[in-house]
């Protein structure tokens, strides 16, 4: 049961609370000039949907068909855009860290939200308080000062190391070495869970306490009923979850960008898909390559999305009942 | 707080006497109830620490910046901010302003469209609405990547290149769809008879928007607006792509630029600069933190 579901609930029952009138509202006519209203409330999105989101995406389409260095007209070169990113190394690369990089992120918030979430639902005095604390690293991660202070805590000399240092283990710098450089990244994405565990917050309060009460009637214990109960009430938002943080890890770019200075480096370990695209449409003036590039994570994530929808009739449990 | 508290080797009988603390399952609310906040705060004390040591290392003299681990600075200094302020080409009060402008004209820009567009879904009936909706919350999950060179080209036809607006006029268009949304869910469940009591009173659709559903979803346009403002403050990569002349750059430029100008050498005026940066989201955060979470509960807004 999310919240939307929940939202979406409540406007329902205050329509039956009013049969008639929600009958006649579906029913009617539209109303003389609603029509014309809508469309001007809705203008200024159109305007920027059209010129700012469709449009682009169709100029995108074309350039990627073509070699364009926004100096002289673009140039037809038909598939070779393409064919040449599977043979870039660089490219290749770039799709290696940016799936590593969701593959790790992204079930790493997912469980260490969830767990804070079981914790906090409990409903005890300093709940917000908490909340609070657990939020705000989620609304500073993605700011270059955040990547800034990643670069010192996990450099030669930073806090991590220092740790290490007094049980005994000396490593040299996180950030320098391509093995872990990395992995710094995926820490810094799963320290941003609280607003995932919000979300889960949210929808652990909306489980009725009757089905835990009936469970323990039964005899099931603690993990029974997080097995039985609180999991597949969840799907719905684990579900909701999985895609947001999944499509937000594949548009990262400022923690990579100031860790390694623009480069990706060292040795392209953090060289991240939209980094590599911001390096070769704007700082190489391969436009049409970088359109290419993006039209194959458009698809690629087009194509994950809608297996990730296909799936969730196997495993997303929708109550029948509130 | 010991991992053997919450993962005892054997389970112990019921009534068997408490030996040790630590050593068998806690039973008694009170010790969960312990048990569970000295590890809620643990967590957070090591989530924290960063920003904590941050902004302790801020006060301290440059040379002791790296050689300590602790929080509060024994000597304690203002040295690191006043060099890091005035460090660059242009003084962080330049930035702190194209930062303020770009970010002020935003969230004006993104509450206003995406009130208007979400009244019109929440509230209003008209052609290919259900289509156009389900648009809306396609471009949710479009990667930005795919506009990213057409809309450079374009601003770049226009001359608005090193100018603030390819970074504020999308704003007033309501290209973030996640805002429209939010406003959609809130206004749906507003009270219809109020939208009828005033046409009954002679309102048209804009009296109703005027003087019921904004006044009505005002705590929604406060969301809105604490969000826009938040990652605003934080984009890098607009401000990047548009605004190359020094004089332009925001707050994250400058301090961008300032890690590649200084390196490890003034670590202490970047870490000033990094915490002073920050300050204005953490401020706000902590005035309007309710509203915040309250607004990323009904929309799952990240």
């Amino acid at each position: 049961m999310s919240i939307t579901d929940s939202t979406r609930a409540r406007a329902s029952t205050s329509d039956q609370a009013t049969p008639s009138l929600s009958h006649r509202r579906r029913q009617r006519r539209r109303a003389p000039g609603e029509a014309v209203a809508g469309y001007l409330f809705l203008s200024p999105w159109l305007a920027g949907l059209l010129f700012l989101t469709i449009g682009p995406m169709v100029a995108s389409l074309y350039l990627s068909f073509t070699d364009y260095d926004l100096l002289t007209a673009p140039r037809w070169v038909g598939f070779d855009n393409f064919a040449q990113l599977f043979s870039d190394p660089r490219w290749i690369a770039s799709v290696g860290v940016t799936l590593t990089y969701v593959l790790f992120s992204v079930p790493g918030v997912l469980i260490v939200s969830l767990a804070v979430a079981l914790a906090l639902n409990k409903g005890f005095r300093l709940l917000s308080a908490y909340r609070a604390a657990y939020y705000l690293p989620s609304l500073l991660g993605s700011s270059v000062a955040i990547a800034i202070l990643w670069r010192q805590v996990f450099g030669d000399q930073g806090a991590v190391n220092a740790v290490l240092d007094r049980i005994g283990i000396h490593m040299g710098s996180w950030i320098g070495s391509p093995d872990t450089a990395l992995y710094t990244l995926i820490v810094l994405n799963i320290w941003t869970f609280g607003a995932t565990m919000i979300i889960f917050l949210a929808g652990l309060r909306q489980i009725p306490t009757e089905y835990y009460q009936a469970a323990a009637v039964d005899g099931a214990g603690k993990i029974r009923q997080f097995r039985s109960i609180t999991l597949p009430m969840l799907t719905p938002l684990i579900f909701f979850n999985i895609l947001l943080t999944t499509v937000n890890a594949f548009q990262a770019f400022t923690p990579a960008y100031v860790i390694s200075e623009g480069t990706g480096g060292p040795a392209n370990s953090t060289l991240f898909y939209t980094l590599y695209l911001y390096e070769q449409g704007f700082t190489r003036l391969e436009m049409g390559y970088a359109s290419a590039m993006a039209w194959v994570l458009v698809v690629a994530l087009g194509i994950g999305t809608a297996l990730l929808f296909a799936s969730a009739r196997y495993w997303v449990f929708y109550g029948d009942e509130r | 707080m010991s991992r053997a508290t919450y993962t005892p080797a054997t389970r112990t009988p019921p009534r068997a006497p408490r030996l040790r603390f630590g050593r068998t399952p806690v039973r008694s609310p009170l010790g969960r109830a312990v048990v569970r906040h000295a590890m809620l705060l643990t967590v957070i004390a090591i989530m924290l620490y960063p920003l904590f040591w941050m902004v302790g290392a801020s006060f301290r003299p440059n040379n002791e910046v790296f050689t300590t681990l602790g929080i509060w600075p024994s000597n304690f200094t203002l040295d690191n901010y006043t060099e890091g302020w005035t460090s660059g080409q242009f003084s962080f009060s330049r930035y702190f302003l194209n930062s303020l402008v770009i970010t002020g004209l935003s969230v004006v820009g993104n509450v206003v469209a995406c009130m208007l567009a979400a009244y019109a879904f929440a509230r209003l009936d008209f052609p290919f609405k259900r289509v156009l909706f389900a648009i809306m919350l396609g471009t949710l999950l479009l990667p930005y990547h795919v506009t990213l060179v057409p809309q450079y080209i374009m601003f770049s036809e226009l001359q608005w290149i090193n100018t603030i607006l390819p970074l504020v006029i999308p704003k007033f268009l309501a290209t973030d769809a996640f805002f429209i949304f939010l406003m959609v869910q809130f206004i749906r469940v507003l009270p219809r008879e109020m939208d009828d009591a005033a046409r009954i009173d002679g309102c048209g659709y804009w009296g109703i928007f005027r003087r019921i559903i904004v006044p009505l979803s005002l705590p929604a346009m406060g969301t809105v607006a604490m969000f826009t403002f938040i990652f605003t403050w934080n984009d890098f990569l607009g401000p990047l792509l548009y605004l190359s002349r020094p004089d332009m750059w925001t707050v994250a430029q400058g301090l961008n630029n300032f890690v590649d100008a200084t390196g490890q050498s003034a670590f202490g005026p970047l870490l000033a600069m990094a915490t002073l940066s920050i300050a204005p989201i953490v401020g706000f955060f902590l005035v309007t933190q309710r509203l915040l979470v309250e607004g990323i509960a009904t929309s799952g807004l990240k």
